[in-house]
């Protein structure tokens, strides 16, 4: 599978305009920004060159396409109508007209091209700020041709980040669990893909069912709960080699499974005697820790970034609230006080918040809280939705959601959603099947 | 006058059983399955199984609990006497959640409810190791639907015969 590629990144010019575009990704943007992608250009031998090797006609509109399609579903952007735009992007990639490309109403202009080079794709852009006239960033990435669509995503997050000053999330992948047949009978698959939904693959083939799978902070490995031969247990996958291992040796069922922040351990629920606690394994020593101990149903354990503490669901109080506590599991404080359920906390990777999976009054909300629980903010409201996982910048929530039946039983399906912090932008991710248990990747390159 | 208050009870006692019948057509579905369910606690025999002749196969929970009602009792007391009778069996004890919670600690909570019918199996002198426990959560409902009634059918622990 995709190795850590190698992509040589160089700045072109270096400047450093003060920018004049700014966008406030705090707030709920309902007006997006307007901008242009230009289609890379492309010289007609370099083009010959990659319909051969790649199958596609124009590999600088292909790569244009997943920015604006990046960009767009991010919410913050409004890429503009390419048939609107007056000049040719050869010529725009040198010197923007600035009055033509103001005149359709662009703040921002991306422009670039494509070369064919020793057997390599080189491609270099430009950000343009159309109002101060200015160029804001120039970049040139040269990579294997099999790359062009991460390279169509590393440019998105430059945009992303130079526009909104924080780290963007579009070279990542989703891992989650492929749901067919029926509701009675699910057969369900470990599956990965792009964080647009291309490249999408099985991991597994369906023989056991599979549950929850998180990547570790590399994006390499995979911890989740597999049923196979009937033992439900914590399985480690390497997903460039396919190996597989048991999570520990258990004397029953261990789930809930996701990695501390250093990728080092792994930290869990096994249940015992109608009892959950939480444990965690060191990977490299193989040594098991007890965190809780209580009669209570302990898990969905997350780590926060700094690995100093876990939060987790408890029902200790009676009902599933979410606690916080200190990595060694002294000092646990209960800090969801709302009506309702709470469940699924997860840490941010900003540190400032938990997401939550709450019930109430039948109805599944996907929220957030501070991590002492305050200023409890609830995002989105269905029949039935949980598990959310954030973007590796901490501004968007993956989560699913399942359709209610009708009065026959008939009509289930789950599919996966995202929806940005600020509660806007809520939309569905496609996949070739139904699909739960999302886990987002973190940032693939820097 | 004797006659009379006859004929006065027999109109009330009439008009109150068309009001009634009236009532009991309009409502039909929810006297239905207030007929299969005590609380939220499924009571119907629909999807139940038998491991011999009046040893039922499962018993059910209301939502989000374990503790065994009355009826569940007697189905695990039968169970034992079943296993009694046949010591060569081995049993799992697969415990359910129904769809209406987050999915981990659903599978917590149906290792709670066979856990339950576990402990309860053993007070009646069956040897933990021919009991064992797996909990599917929410990931194996009997019945499809979205409502109350299905929901009690699928908060579940079955007990299954292991060899």
């Amino acid at each position: 599978m995709t190795k850590k590629i190698l992509i040589l990144l160089f700045i072109l010019i270096p400047i450093n305009v003060n920018a004049l575009i700014e966008v406030d990704i705090t707030r709920g943007n309902l007006n997006p920004l307007p901008l242009a992608v230009s289609p890379l250009s492309i010289d007609e031998e370099s083009r010959k060159d990659f319909e051969k090797i790649l199958k596609k006609e124009n590999i600088g509109s292909e790569i244009s396409n997943i920015v604006e399609n990046n960009l767009r579903t991010s919410g913050l952007f409004n890429p503009l109508d390419k048939k609107a735009f007056l000049q040719a992007p050869d010529i725009a990639n040198l010197k923007p007209r600035f009055e033509d490309w103001n005149l359709i109403k662009a703040q921002a202009l991306i422009t670039g091209k494509v070369n064919y080079v020793e057997d390599k794709l080189r491609v270099e852009f430009r950000l343009w700020d159309i109002l101060a006239a200015k160029e804001m960033m120039a970049l040139a990435f040269t990579t294997v041709p099999n790359n062009w669509r991460r390279v169509g995503h590393i440019i998105s997050d430059k945009v992303y980040e130079r526009l909104t000053g924080e780290k963007g999330y579009f070279d990542t992948r989703i891992i989650y669990v492929s749901e067919e047949g029926p509701k009675t009978q699910r057969i369900k698959k470990l599956a990965i893909m792009d964080q647009d939904g291309a490249n999408n693959k099985f991991l597994t083939l369906g023989n056991e069912l599979v549950l929850t799978p998180r990547f570790n902070p590399a994006s390499q490995m995979v911890t989740y709960l597999s049923y196979f031969k009937n033992m439900p247990r914590v399985y480690l996958l390497d997903i460039e080699t396919g190996t597989q291992e048991v999570v520990g040796d258990f004397p029953g069922m261990t789930f809930a499974p996701r990695f501390s922040p250093d990728g080092k351990k792994i930290i869990m629920s096994f249940a015992k005697d109608g009892k959950s606690d939480i444990y965690t394994m060191d990977l490299e020593n193989r040594i098991v820790e007890k965190i809780t101990n209580h009669p209570s149903i302990d898990t969905s354990p997350s780590y926060s970034p700094d690995g100093k503490y876990i939060t987790f669901n408890s029902d200790r109080s009676g009902y599933q609230q979410i606690y916080v506590m200190k990595k060694d599991g002294t000092d646990i404080k209960r800090i969801s006080f709302g009506n309702g359920l709470y469940g699924t906390p997860v840490w941010s990777p900003r540190g400032d918040l938990i997401a939550f999976t709450k019930l109430h009054k039948g109805k599944f909300y996907i929220g957030v809280m501070r991590t002492d629980g305050s200023g409890e903010r609830l995002l989105t409201e269905n029949y039935y939705q949980e598990a959310p996982s954030w973007s590796p910048n901490g501004r968007v929530l993956i989560f699913y959601r399942e359709t209610k039946t009708n009065s026959k039983g008939e009509g289930f399906s789950a599919k996966l959603w995202s929806i940005d912090l600020t509660g806007y932008n809520e939309r569905q991710i496609k996949t070739p099947t139904d699909a739960s248990d999302p886990s987002w990747s973190s940032l693939l390159s820097n | 006058m004797r006659l009379n208050k006859i004929l006065k009870n027999t109109l009330l006692v009439l008009t109150a059983c068309l009001v009634l019948s009236a009532c009991a057509t309009k409502k039909e579905v929810a006297t239905d399955i207030q007929g299969q369910m005590q609380g939220d606690v499924y009571t119907g025999t629909d999807t139940v199984e038998y491991l011999a002749d009046g040893v039922p196969d499962r018993v059910f929970f209301a939502t989000n609990e374990s503790i065994l009602t009355t009826a569940s009792r007697e189905t695990l007391r039968a169970q034992a006497a079943w296993l009694r009778k046949n010591p060569s069996i081995n049993v799992v004890l697969e415990g359910h959640a129904d769809e209406r919670g987050t999915r981990e600690y659903n599978l917590a909570l149906g290792e709670r409810r066979a856990n339950a019918a576990k402990d309860y199996l053993m007070t009646y002198g069956i040897s933990s190791d021919r009991i064992s426990v797996l909990s599917y959560g929410k990931e194996r409902p009997v019945d499809s639907g979205s409502n109350p009634l299905a929901w009690s059918k699928n908060r579940r622990s079955v007990t299954v015969k292991a060899n």
